[in-house]
């Protein structure tokens, strides 16, 4: 199948570079301490982060720093053909690991000792990319919270189709079975922290690959960062400072 | 791993910084430098699809084992490849009973997807009856002692059972060539599974200071380490999967680094595989030749012949018997059918 046309469009319009419009929104869980709606294109996920808060299983107390917990799931009607898949399959279990990690990496843990966080995060829409619409869901919901962080960890994907690296990667070019490599950063220190891929890619391309998607991170990170701005301001304006 | 379990063994802080202190000046604990591999064996029982392997103290068994099903709606004629973990609860003080731990699920998924997504074993070949009938490889790893890196002895454990794999030959016979026969292993030789290429997983260690880095972290590693990255890589140098999930934050430099690094070790560690497979093939080879030299050795092969199509053919007492030199068959017979020592009889348990 041709996933790049002969003018370099892709199946969607976009060029092999371009991401698909995002969209972020603050505080879409009222009861939450800190929540976010991140939208890639068609993918939209639901982030919810209570926190700090005293921890709930006494014997998973860690007196140095906090306890990070995170939950992913996605929704029945997320994707095309209704699912109704067990809780907690392998997937799932896999990528809540993942996010976890990634997370607790960048939260400052050892300014909370014997607290609990929980982060759970809801794809509502799946067309592909889920994992980093997450991550992106997750730290908003975080900075939301007001939780201690070193950075804003952001993540995007990137994928190599009909010899051409491809930027952010919708479900049927994801589903193509080619290379799918996920990235997460930390923009500021410009580190990577979350790497994944699949498929196989001969080592000089990979770097090539990372690179691009290293250059959507940091675009999303500075979406993002206007977002917190923007939202700060408005809170700003509502108490009349 | 996973600290925060109530069994985890904790290390003590002294212990923690010695080890940092010590990789400063490139040494290790165990005397290794921080590019050195542990010692790896690999034991092959006489039985195909069956592998023992012990990366340093770590301990790991796999087998292997099909089953013929009906295929998935979406692929008809491919067949399935699944892995399945088990952690035995002697290998670790953190292992419990009951649901698999998240790194668990993790190994499994590293394992899963380094060999099935970089379609490293031939799936359409596994086709017995379009739509109907494939072949279901499954893989069992048994881990039964940690002593960190896990990953790595899964999956070349992994790898190794499905090089010696073999699978029993089919054909169609019937009218409309619809009715399925396997044939057991003593009437057609069982046959190999196709195998294009060996990805192997090479795990790294990051450390909270960003100038270290270690190759195949011990349990003890593990403990201190702050970051780990699995790349799994073929002889080609074609990159089948990364894990890098989270923890210390490395540049991308240091990722390349380490990729290279890994081909190397995956040179290195596929010339193992394939001498073991070599030894284990030829074995295999003379056994054979044993086999069919006096018409002797079907009359004690008749004894298993009523087994059923669907079922495992790699049956105890048929092993045996093609293990036993001719000349010796009339005395051994007996004691053959009652065998039960060696590998082949926990297979049929587990």
């Amino acid at each position: 199948m041709e996933y790049v046309s002969p003018e370099g469009l892709r199946l969607d319009g976009r060029r092999p570079m371009e991401m698909r419009q995002i969209r972020a929104e603050i505080g879409a869980v009222s009861k939450a301490d800190g929540s976010a709606i991140f939208e890639m294109g068609n993918t939209k996920v639901i982030a919810a982060v209570y926190g700090p808060r005293e921890v709930q299983n006494r014997n998973q107390q860690i007196s140095s720093h906090a306890l990070v917990r995170c939950e992913y799931s996605m929704a029945n009607f997320s994707t095309g053909d209704r699912m109704r898949k067990p809780k907690g399959d392998r997937r799932s279990t896999e990528i809540s690991l993942v996010i976890r990690q990634t997370m607790e990496a960048c939260i400052l843990t050892h300014l909370l000792p014997r607290s609990q966080i929980d982060i759970y995060v809801q794809v509502l829409q799946a067309d592909g990319g889920t994992r980093s619409a997450c991550i992106n869901a997750a730290t908003l919901a975080l900075a939301d919270a007001g939780i201690p962080m070193r950075d804003l960890v952001t993540s995007c994907s990137a994928g190599y189709l009909n010899s051409t690296p491809l930027l952010d990667l919708n479900y049927v070019e994801d589903s193509a079975g080619g290379p799918d490599v996920t990235l997460g950063i930390l923009p500021k220190l410009d580190k990577v922290t979350l790497l994944q891929m699949d498929s196989k890619l001969p080592i000089d391309i990979l770097e090539n690959v990372m690179q691009l998607a290293i250059e959507g991170c940091k675009a999303i990170a500075n979406y993002i960062r206007e977002v917190l701005l923007e939202n700060t301001k408005q809170l700003e304006y509502r108490r009349g400072v | 791993m996973e600290q925060r379990l109530a069994n985890t063994w904790r290390m003590p802080l002294n212990d923690n910084k010695f080890i940092e202190t010590a990789l400063l000046s490139d040494l290790r604990v165990d005397g290794r430098r921080p590019s050195d591999y542990r010692k790896l064996t690999i034991k092959l029982a006489k039985q195909d699809g069956s592998a023992e392997v012990h990366l340093g103290q770590t301990h790991v068994i796999t087998f292997v084992t099909a089953q013929l099903v009906r295929p998935y709606r979406d692929r008809p004629n491919e067949g399935s490849l699944s892995i399945f973990t088990e952690f035995s609860l002697m290998a670790d003080p953190s292992f419990e009973p009951g649901r698999p731990t998240d790194a668990a699920v993790e190994l499994g998924r590293v394992v899963d997807r380094g060999l099935r997504e970089s379609r490293a074993i031939d799936t359409e070949s596994l086709c017995v009856l379009s739509g109907k009938l494939v072949w279901a490889i499954r893989v069992d790893i048994h881990i039964l002692d940690n002593a960190g890196n896990l990953v790595d002895a899964a999956n070349i454990a992994a790898l190794v059972s499905l090089l010696t794999f073999r699978r029993p030959e089919c054909s169609l016979t019937g009218e409309d060539g619809q009715d399925v026969v396997v044939h057991p292993p003593e009437e057609r030789d069982p046959i190999p599974l196709i195998i294009h290429h060996l990805p192997i997983a090479v795990t790294f260690g990051f450390f909270s200071n960003e100038n270290l880095l270690v190759i195949d972290p011990t349990h003890h590693e593990e403990c201190v380490m702050t970051g780990r990255m699995t790349a799994t890589l073929n002889s080609n140098g074609d990159v089948c999967a990364i894990q890098k999930p989270g923890g210390e934050s490395v540049s991308q430099s240091v990722i390349m680094h380490c990729l290279k690094l890994a081909h190397v070790k995956a040179t290195d560690i596929t010339t193992k595989i394939k001498d073991a497979v070599e030894i284990h093939n030829n074995e295999r080879m003379l056994r054979k030749i044993k086999r069919h030299s006096s018409s002797a050795a079907v009359d004690v092969c008749g004894a298993t012949a009523g087994f059923g199509g669907k079922q495992n053919p790699l049956d105890g007492d048929d092993l045996e018997c093609r293990a036993t030199p001719s000349g010796q068959q009339h005395s051994k017979d007996g004691a053959s059918k009652n065998f039960t020592g060696g590998p082949s009889s926990w297979y049929d348990t587990s």
